[in-house]
This record gives C-alpha cells, sequence and structure tokens, in this order.
C-alpha cells in the first residue's frame, strides 16, 4: 500500500541549506506501524479463541469452576482431557473418525485421480456437462443426501457402519479431489509426457513414472483437504449413525446432557487436526482454492 | 472414458437416487403422494423462526466477511512483517467445523465464561449471553463465531485472486493519482470480481448449512433450518418431514446459486 507514496515534496531551491523533508518517511513509517495494528488485532482475533479453548481444555475441573477465570495458564492439568477422553462412545468415535477419514481419502483418490486425469488431458464427449455436474453435485447440501441415503443403507444392512459414512463423505469429496487433480494435472506440461512415450514408455508408465511424481504434492494437499472434511462433518454422520458415531458425531449427541469441561475438551480435540493441517497445507491453500473453483 | 465412468457411476448411485427416493419421501405419506409433510414442517413452531433466523445470519454475516476478508487480504499483500505466520494464523479456523466452532467460543460467552470474566474483573455485571430471552445478544455471539470460522475462506481465495492480479496495473492508477480508496474501488475490486463472485456463491451456500454453531452455542434457542432438519430426523425420528426440510434448503440453495451465477454472467459481459 506504502509504495505509491513516494517522494513529491522536494525543497524549494531557493533557501541556502534546504532541509531534506522527512515527512514522507514518517508517513512510510507510520503506514508501517498501521499495517502491523491491523494485522495484530485480526492476529488476536482469530488465535484468541484457539487459545481460550486450549486453556479452557487444559484447566482442572476446579479451575473452571472459578469466577472470573483466569487468562494465564496456572494451573495445567489433564484431568479435564482425560475424564473426555475416557467418556462412553469418545475414543471409539476418535477411532472411527480416523477410519473414516482414511478410507475415505483412499477411496476418493481412487475415484478421483483417473477422473481429473481425463478432465485434465482428453476432450472427451460430454466433458463439459461433465464438469457442470461436478459443479451442481458440489453445491449439493448434505442434508439432502443423509436423510435418504439413512432409509437407503437401513434397508441395506449399511446403516450405523464406518463404510455408511465412508460413502458419504466419498461423494461429498469426490467433486472437490476431482477439480484439485485435475488442475494439478493441467499444470504437468504435456510435452514430459509425451517425451516419455517416445522414449518408449506405455501410457500407463508415461503416467505412473512421469506425470504422478510431479503431481504427487498437489494430490497429497487434495487428500489432507479430503481427511479434513471428512473429519469436520457432522450432520451427516450423526444421521447416518447410531452407535458407531464418529467424533464430531459423538460430541453432538451429547451435547445437551454433558458438563462444560466434557464440551471445551470435545472441541478442543476437534480443533488439533485443523492447526496441524493448515501448518502443512499452508503453501498449497491458495493454489487451491484459486485455481479450482472457477 | 474409461477413467471418468467409475466417478459417473459412484456419483449417480450416492447423488441420483438419494435424491430421487428424498423427493418422494418428502412427499410421501401413509397413503400416496401428500403434502402432509410441508403442512407439518411449516406449522412446527420452530420452522418460521429457524427460516428467519437462518437467512437474518445471512444477510448479516456475509457482508461482515467479505470485508473483513478483503482488508486482511490487503494487509496480507503489504507483506508485513511476519506475514506468513498471520497467514497461517488467520487461515487455521479454514480447517475447523462448525461444531468446533461454536464450542471455542462457548468458551467465551458460557455464563461464567471469559467475556463476563473480563466484565467481571473490571467491575460490570455479567450478562448471560447465551439465554432464551437475549436474542440480541444471542445473535451475536453466533454471528460472531460463524464470521470468526468462515470468513478464512473468503480471505484465501481473495489473497489467491490478488495473487493473479499483476500490480503493474495499481501501480499506473498510482502514477496518475490516484489515490488508495480510488485504486481499491476502480482497479483492484474490478480485477478480483470473478474470485469476489466464486467465493460469495461458496460461502452463501455453505452459509446455508450451518447449524451446530447455534446448537454448540444455544441449544435450542436459536434454531436454524438445517439443525431443524436434524432435530425432525435424530429427535422427532420422522424421516418424511426431515426430507421436507431438506428439499427446502436444497431448492433455497439452488435458486440463490442459480442467481448468483445469472448476475456474474451479466457483469462479466463487461470487459474487465
Amino acid at each position: 500500500m506504502s509504495h505509491a507514496t513516494t517522494n513529491k515534496a522536494t525543497a524549494p531551491a531557493d533557501r541556502p541549506a534546504p532541509e531534506v523533508d522527512r515527512r514522507p518517511l514518517a508517513r512510510r513509517r507510520r503506514n508501517r506501524i498501521l499495517l502491523q495494528v491491523g494485522c495484530i488485532l485480526i492476529t488476536l482475533f482469530m488465535a484468541l479463541p484457539i487459545y481460550l479453548i486450549a486453556l479452557s481444555a487444559t484447566s482442572s475441573r476446579a479451575a473452571l469452576q472459578e469466577f472470573p477465570l483466569s487468562f494465564i495458564p496456572n494451573n495445567f492439568s489433564l484431568e479435564t482431557m482425560q475424564t473426555f477422553l475416557q467418556s462412553t462412545g469418545i475414543l471409539g468415535g476418535l477411532i472411527n473418525s480416523v477410519q473414516v477419514g482414511i478410507f475415505t481419502l483412499l477411496l476418493s483418490l481412487i475415484i478421483g485421480v483417473p477422473a481429473g486425469y481425463a478432465v485434465a488431458r482428453f476432450a472427451f464427449p460430454g466433458r463439459d456437462p461433465y464438469q457442470l455436474f461436478l459443479l451442481f453435485t458440489r453445491a449439493l447440501p448434505i442434508v439432502v443426501l443423509s436423510v435418504p441415503l439413512a432409509q437407503l443403507f437401513l434397508q441395506t444392512g449399511l446403516y450405523d457402519s464406518v463404510l455408511a459414512v465412508v460413502l458419504l463423505h466419498t461423494a461429498l469429496a469426490l467433486p472437490t479431489t476431482i477439480l484439485i487433480t485435475s488442475s494439478v494435472f493441467l499444470g504437468v506440461p504435456r510435452d514430459v509426457e509425451e517425451a516419455a512415450r517416445i522414449f518408449g514408455c506405455s501410457p500407463v508408465q508415461a503416467f505412473l513414472k512421469v506425470v504422478m511424481p510431479m503431481a504427487i504434492p498437489g494430490i497429497a494437499a487434495a487428500s489432507i483437504f479430503t481427511f479434513v472434511m471428512s473429519w469436520n462433518e457432522v450432520l451427516g454422520a450423526s444421521i447416518l449413525t447410531l452407535n458407531q458415531r464418529t467424533l464430531p458425531a459423538q460430541v453432538l449427541s451429547s451435547l445437551a446432557e454433558s458438563p462444560l469441561a466434557y464440551r471445551f475438551a470435545g472441541g478442543f480435540l476437534l480443533v488439533i487436526p485443523a492447526l496441524i493441517f493448515i501448518f502443512f497445507m499452508r503453501r498449497y491453500l491458495t493454489n487451491m482454492w484459486g485455481s479450482t473453483i472457477r | 472414458m474409461l477413467l471418468i465412468a467409475p466417478s459417473i457411476v459412484f456419483m449417480t448411485l450416492l447423488f441420483g437416487w438419494p435424491m430421487v427416493s428424498g423427493i418422494l419421501q418428502a412427499f410421501g405419506g401413509p397413503e400416496g403422494l401428500t403434502t402432509a409433510n410441508f403442512t407439518r414442517m411449516a406449522q412446527d413452531p420452530y420452522f418460521w423462526s429457524s427460516v428467519g433466523n437462518t437467512l437474518l445470519l445471512i444477510v448479516v454475516m456475509i457482508p461482515i466477511q467479505f470485508v473483513l476478508a478483503l482488508a486482511m487480504a490487503l494487509l496480507i499483500r503489504a507483506k508485513p512483517r511476519g506475514s506468513s505466520v498471520y497467514f497461517y494464523i488467520w487461515a487455521i479456523p479454514l480447517a475447523v467445523s462448525d461444531l468446533a466452532a461454536g464450542l471455542v467460543w462457548l468458551t467465551v460467552f458460557t455464563d461464567r465464561g471469559y467475556l463476563n470474566s473480563v466484565l467481571a474483573s473490571v467491575g460490570l455485571e455479567p450478562v448471560s449471553w447465551l439465554a432464551y430471552d437475549n436474542y440480541a445478544s444471542m445473535f451475536m455471539a453466533v454471528l460472531i463465531a460463524e464470521v470468526w470460522r468462515a470468513t478464512s475462506l473468503v480471505f484465501v481465495i481473495v489473497v489467491a485472486g490478488l495473487q493473479s492480479i499483476p500490480k503493474d496495473y495499481e501501480e499506473a492508477a498510482g502514477v496518475f493519482g490516484a489515490g488508495f480508496w480510488d485504486r481499491l474501488w476502480h482497479v483492484t475490486l474490478p480485477l478480483l470480481r470473478p474470485s469476489l463472485q466464486t467465493a460469495l456463491i461458496l460461502r452463501t451456500i455453505l452459509a446455508f448449512q450451518t447449524f451446530a454453531v447455534a446448537l454448540a452455542l444455544t441449544g435450542q434457542n436459536f434454531p436454524l433450518v438445517v439443525g431443524e432438519t436434524y432435530r425432525w430426523y435424530t429427535g422427532l425420528q420422522d424421516a418424511n418431514v426431515a426430507s421436507a426440510l431438506a428439499l427446502v434448503v436444497m431448492a433455497v440453495s439452488m435458486v440463490t446459486a442459480v442467481g448468483y451465477l445469472k448476475l456474474l454472467k451479466d457483469q462479466s459481459e463487461a470487459p474487465r
């Protein structure tokens, strides 16, 4: 913002020893300071709640009963987290969530990567309707799918299983996976692939040995995104399951009758993956969102 | 063709089929097709307040989020010291679910939470922010939690959009004497239009699906439409009314998306 505040003021020529005009410099410094102030304010808004839930989740039950609450971590204890993890359904929910996330990731890669490659490379008939179809499914609310799928799964015996949630989450993640992988493959020059073919690779070999290694980072980002989506999805998971809850579904269903400490611990556990995933994905975020949605 | 076949089969099975059966279910009853489910839905005391809450939330929230996200993106583009750390922290809520966001802000707004602790330590009366009779503060709590959670998405899209705009345009405008606001309004924003439209569509559709934030913060006191679907299905065990509600959500989302797309098409005729 400050790059255009050029030094317009020039010292008048008739004075014997022209003083250096410091105003632009001062303005530049003021802009820098304002910039930092703005950034710090927004950072406080974004980070403070996370700090507070971490603080709540690592305070003892007694400390949570105090009022006013202390903003400084002066009585660290794992009591709240431990009690939460030992509550019914939490550990199972955690395991289910991880399972669902990993299977969703694998399934959507197996189905999505070939489709993404096809969209990026071949002008097959019906390519535009296919892409429109993908966009349409992205816009479809989860509720619309969950309720009928629950009935369907009840009839087929899939209801209340990890697989049921995996299928729903894969359906939700697949459009995004296809769009992201196709943009990743678009970034791999066609020439490289053709060169590999000329040197005697079969199409499959060229894909596996040349294209895949170049596309791996982007595909990894896409799969992390899938995992996060599955980890966070709560409505469909709670509608499709009864005993085999995922973690968010378990927390949601026991929300009303649980003590505050339980909710804080649950919230913190749900936030932790976000901290890790965004840390690893931060370089890819703008690429993914910038190029894929349009 | 072989490559996309699995995805088509999968999507048809898991999208097409449930959608058709969902529509049938919404109109289904003990004796053939009926609109009784919709009548029951509309007669539920929570229904209209949930519709009102959802719309009010969206109308207030979206402008705040876009202004905030734009400001954040411009701050990041000015490359302050430590901008990569800022970017990381500002993007974290992107991966936080709405249930988790509700629980995070519960620590702040609950009766003996951090906000009231601050009030008490400066000698003010604590307020029960999430109480049933305190609609305004309840709405504010849900609004702040949603702004906190979902602004990151808009922010990342706008940052990506800004990266694709060469700085030359703005510098040229600056050379010709355009001030900061002029450059923002006449140069940057028009160039950002595609990103902003994408973000707008995505954000609005997602906003219709918000429900766990309100559930975590206020329980049943601040109903939202999708939360009602959840209640009809799990609490009241009525899949037909739940389907009817789901259809309403879908119809509204579709109408909004198409409306935005029309807008997008009209404006992209203009040279950018």
